[in-house]
């Protein structure tokens, strides 16, 4: 239609290029001005920032027993982070994984002992489903009260959070408490053969790659079928997937069912591969910690997996850092506060080159109109 | 047992419930009270949660290391408002969502809180006074009931004054426009920006002295488990409340009865059910939420502008 000349391509081309980068590289770049900002505040406490830094790195990455733990955090921080990335898409800001991953982590205690006498492989894949399940369910109802009465989906999903943790806490030292467990409230321990094993050669249970895998799943399903596409659309525009034949609310309470899955499941994996039975440790805060995961990898669910695995060996490093500088073990909250604010506000510079480029094409009544509304 | 409901029995659960509403509400009371000032300009801040925790950790220490409790509280406004500015700046960006950026302060402020609130979870801060109402009675029960604490009364003369000046002064009158129509707001030539970063920052004034109500009054010490939710609830009680100052101050009131439920009938000896009972709030608020909203049509007396409603 439109006959572009060189100068126009030549414009265009390069920025094509940005285009395609500024996902990555803003990112990275609010993530440098982060450790900037958490330099400052160290800093400020009175402590060298460069040694924080170095037993940051080392207690993340630095050996192969740092890389180790670090790795047990990032398995549930990838499933937390697809509790958050999956409804994302369609356009939901679910906030409750704490919640979900504490009921997922109940129900597989509780199939467990339902499924005793089982081989231990059918006692594993039980508790799993139970976990994913009631996760499913949990965050499911966040999806349902949206589309159903219209409640905001980031306040009832965060509600339901905190309900979820309290049914957890009544059960682990109410009507399922193991009377031997004393200091600890837990239930009933699972078994030591029930137990999901760790990779070959190393401390890090299979829940790593059960997490990888059902963000790899995620990531292959929104980017190349039509559940993807059909979800993307309803994210964008609810109405028009309406015209278009799709049944909206059922996508909504699919992707909000999808994404509690994933927190139920990494509850259940916590009590099979970690803590052998349910108890308040496994609210951990690898709900939250899931959101942050989410939003740094730009709801993708392929950049979950590395972004966990920063995220897992931040949090991994609190613990050096309380031993050797006698700092708090809350630093790693702050610097995880400071790279999620940051990385919000570094939106605000995401698509700057994808307006000037259409804008270089003669601009459509949409770019006119976008243009008129931020003056 | 018997001790504790004494010469009037099993009328000690009502009492304590009212006595227990009264404390347990004021929080509520200031962190929805802000919450609606800064939704009415069109802006909603789930960041409160965190600056609630930080509020109560600043006024803790303030109260520690100045000996007044009262510095306490404008200390803990003064943090609050600094984190309502954070956040009443950044939305004003371009492209930023102030859901999420209000997520990230919940987090972030709760991390600072507990970062710097480590030396302060063994030392014993100077506690706010309360106000014997009781005094004209013999029962203890009746004279700990009506021991209200002046925050309270101070959130109670806020909500009225609120209420009047929302209807009734230029200042209301142009966050009430700025929070319904952008267009109109500039038409009338309001300046939409200032406005909603003043109505954030002045919001998160009040839930930092909700915060130092926590920590310097009840449960009155700092520890990192005292504010669980109590941010999030307020902020769906204004959605409950329709953005009106004096249904936050009877919506706050009967969530305090619903969160004093529990330590009631704890103290009555019914310990079964701990968490559930305590649990209740939430539930409540969930409850409350799935009444008062509705799909495919906003709820009246919602701002025009406000994201949260706006599907």
């Amino acid at each position: 239609m439109l006959i572009l000349n060189e100068a126009i391509m030549a414009k265009i081309l390069p920025n094509r290029f940005i285009v395609s980068m500024e996902g990555i590289l803003i990112p990275l770049g609010a993530l440098l001005v982060a450790m900037l900002l958490f330099a400052v505040f160290v800093f400020s406490v009175g402590q060298s920032p460069l040694e924080v830094f170095y037993l940051l790195y080392k207690g993340a990455f630095g050996s192969s027993f740092s890389w180790q733990n670090t790795l047990l955090r990032a398995s549930p921080l990838i499933l937390t982070g697809l509790a958050v990335a999956i409804p994302a898409q369609a356009g939901m800001v679910i906030i409750g994984g704490e919640g979900a991953l504490a009921l997922g982590a109940l129900l597989a205690a509780v199939a467990a002992i339902a499924l005793a006498g089982f081989p231990p492989l059918i006692v594993q894949a039980g508790m799993l489903i139970a976990g994913a399940l009631i996760g499913a369910f949990w965050i499911g109802l966040s999806g349902w009260l949206r589309n159903y009465r219209g409640v905001n989906e980031t306040i009832s999903s965060l509600l339901l959070s905190y309900i979820g943790i309290a049914l957890l806490n009544h059960f682990v030292e109410g009507p399922l408490k193991d009377p031997a467990s004393l200091n600890k409230p837990s239930t009933q321990p699972i078994g030591d053969a029930n137990m999901i094993g760790n990779l070959p050669g190393l401390d890090v249970h299979y829940g790593l790659v059960i997490g990888a895998a059902c963000a790899l799943i995620a990531w292959f399903v929104l980017k190349f079928t039509t559940t993807g596409f059909a979800l993307k659309l309803v994210g964008g525009n609810p109405r028009a997937s309406q015209m278009a034949g799709l049944r909206v609310n059922l996508w909504i309470v699919g992707a909000a069912a999808a994404g509690g899955a994933a927190a139920g499941l990494a509850g259940a994996i916590e009590v099979a591969a970690v803590q052998g039975a349910a108890n308040s440790a496994v609210v951990a805060g690898y709900g939250y910690a899931g959101i942050l995961v989410a939003f740094l990898a730009r709801q993708n669910p392929l950049a979950i997996i590395p972004v966990a695995i920063l995220i897992g060996g931040i949090n991994a490093s609190g613990g050096m850092l309380q031993r050797r500088l006698d700092m708090p073990d809350a630093s790693v909250l702050v610097l995880q506060g400071i790279v999620f604010v940051v990385i919000l506000t570094s939106d605000t510079l995401m698509g700057r080159y994808r307006a000037r480029k259409q804008l270089a094409v003669p601009a459509t009544s949409k770019v006119a109109m976008a243009g008129g509304a931020t003056t | 047992m018997t001790d504790v409901s004494g010469g009037i029995g099993w009328w000690g659960v009502p009492l304590a419930v009212l006595g227990g509403a009264i404390r347990v509400s004021t929080p509520f009371l200031l962190v929805s009270l802000g919450e609606c000032i800064t939704e009415k300009s069109g802006r909603i801040n789930l960041g409160l949660e965190g600056v609630l925790i930080m509020g109560a950790m600043a006024g803790y220490g303030a109260s520690l290391y100045s000996g007044s409790p009262w510095i306490g509280v404008v200390a803990a406004g003064l943090v609050g408002s600094m984190f309502g500015l954070l956040h009443g700046l950044l939305c004003s960006l371009r492209r930023v969502n102030d859901i999420a950026i209000g997520i990230s302060i919940m987090m972030l402020g709760t991390g600072l809180a507990f970062f710097l609130g480590k030396p302060l979870v063994q030392p014993q801060a100077p506690m706010l006074p309360s106000i014997p109402f009781g005094f004209w009675s013999d029962s203890p029960q009746i004279q700990s009931a009506l021991q209200i604490n002046p925050l309270f009364l101070i959130g109670v003369a806020l909500a009225v004054i609120l209420h009047f000046a929302f209807r009734h002064t230029r200042w209301g009158l142009q966050l009430r426009i700025v929070g319904d129509s952008e267009d109109a707001a500039r038409a009338l030539g309001f300046s939409v920006i200032p406005t909603r970063i003043m109505a954030t920052v002045t919001g998160g004034f009040l839930a930092g002295v909700g915060g130092a109500f926590l920590s310097l009054y009840y449960p009155g010490s700092w520890n990192e488990g005292l504010s669980s939710g109590q941010g999030i609830i307020a902020v769906a009680l204004v959605i409950f409340a329709r953005w009106e100052p004096m249904r936050c101050l009877w919506a706050s009131l009967l969530f305090g009865g619903a969160g004093a439920l529990g330590p009631a009938l704890q103290a009555m000896g019914i310990t079964s059910g701990y968490y559930l009972l305590n649990a209740a709030p939430y539930v409540l608020t969930l409850g409350i939420l799935i009444a008062t909203c509705a799909p495919n049509r906003k709820i009246s007396g919602a701002p025009g502008e406000l994201s949260l409603v706006r599907q």
